[in-house]
C-alpha cells in the first residue's frame, strides 16, 4: 500500500492518489482499497485526486468503478480535489464520474461524508425502533 | 512551416505512456501554453497513446515543435502497426466501441486539440496526428 498513503480520520479513510500512476497501479489501487475497506470497515472513504494532472477515460472509469465497489462494501465515497483544468478537460473529453459524489477539497468532502453517514445511522436507529 | 524540434519516442508499455505524457508537458511549458492547454493536449495524447498500446500492439509517438511567421505549435503523431480501424467515421462517434465496450475516445480527443488527422488501413495500423497552436 506504500504507493497510496492511507490516513484514518475517525470513522473515515483518506487515500491520496499520486500523479502519473500506471494503469497497473490504478488496478492495484482498486484491489488494495477493496481489501482495506473490508478490513478497516470505515463509514466513508475520501479519495484525494488533487495531485492528478490528467484524468482520461481509463482513470475516470476506474475511479467510478472504485466508488461503486466501495459503496457495495458498505462505505460512502467522495472524490475530492479535482483540479479545475482537469475537470474542464474531462468534461470536454466526454467523460464524467457518473453518480460519484465529488467535493472541492478534503474538508468539504469530510462534511459531506458526515452528513451522509449521519443520516444512514439515524435511519437505521429509526427502523430499529419501529 | 518549420519544424523546430523533432523526436520519436517508443510506445510499447505503460511506462512509455507516462514518459510520452511527461515529455509533451515539458515541451509545452517553455512555449507559453497555459495549464489548461497543456492538460488538454496531454490528455488527448494519453487517450491516443493508450489506444496504440492496447489495441494497436504498440508503436511510437513523434513529437514536433512547429513554427511559422505567426505562431508556434506542438504536434504529436501516434503511430501503431496493429489491425487498423475499418470505419473511421464510425470510430469518431462518442461511445463507439470495438467490442470491448470501452470506446476509443477519438471524438473526445479531437475536441481537445486544434487539428486532428487520422489515417488507418485495415491490417496496416493507425496514425493519428494532433496539433495545438499557441497564437
Amino acid at each position: 500500500m506504500e504507493q497510496f498513503p492511507v490516513l484514518a480520520v475517525g470513522d473515515f479513510m483518506l487515500i491520496s492518489l499520486r500523479e502519473d500512476m500506471s494503469d497497473t497501479q490504478v488496478m492495484n489501487l482498486q484491489d488494495e482499497l477493496s481489501k482495506q475497506v473490508t478490513l478497516i470497515r470505515p463509514k466513508g472513504v475520501l479519495i484525494d485526486i488533487s495531485s492528478l494532472e490528467i484524468v482520461g477515460s481509463f482513470l475516470g472509469r476506474m475511479l467510478s468503478d472504485i466508488a461503486k465497489i466501495v459503496r457495495i462494501l458498505g462505505a460512502e465515497v467522495v472524490i475530492v480535489g479535482m483540479q479545475p483544468t482537469v475537470a474542464m478537460t474531462t468534461v470536454e473529453l466526454g467523460k464524467t464520474l457518473g453518480s460519484v459524489l465529488t467535493a472541492r477539497n478534503v474538508n468539504s468532502g469530510m462534511g459531506m461524508l458526515r452528513l451522509k453517514t449521519m443520516s444512514s445511522t439515524s435511519l437505521a436507529a429509526a427502523s430499529g425502533r419501529s | 512551416m518549420n519544424t523546430v524540434r523533432d523526436e520519436i519516442m517508443p510506445l510499447q508499455s505503460e511506462s512509455d505512456l507516462i514518459t510520452v505524457r511527461q515529455a509533451v508537458r515539458i515541451w509545452m511549458v517553455p512555449e507559453g501554453f497555459n495549464i489548461l492547454e497543456q492538460t488538454k493536449m496531454v490528455t488527448a495524447v494519453s487517450e491516443l497513446a493508450r489506444n496504440a498500446i492496447t489495441y494497436g500492439g504498440g508503436g511510437e509517438a513523434r513529437l514536433q515543435l512547429l513554427a511559422d511567421a505567426a505562431r508556434r505549435g506542438i504536434r504529436v503523431t501516434i503511430i501503431d502497426h496493429g489491425v487498423g480501424i475499418e470505419d473511421i467515421t464510425k470510430a469518431m462517434v462518442d461511445g463507439y466501441s470495438t467490442g470491448s465496450g470501452l470506446g476509443l475516445g477519438l471524438g473526445g480527443s479531437k475536441r481537445l486539440v486544434d487539428e486532428f488527422n487520422i489515417w488507418s488501413e485495415p491490417g496496416q495500423g493507425t496514425r493519428v496526428e494532433i496539433t495545438r497552436w499557441k497564437q
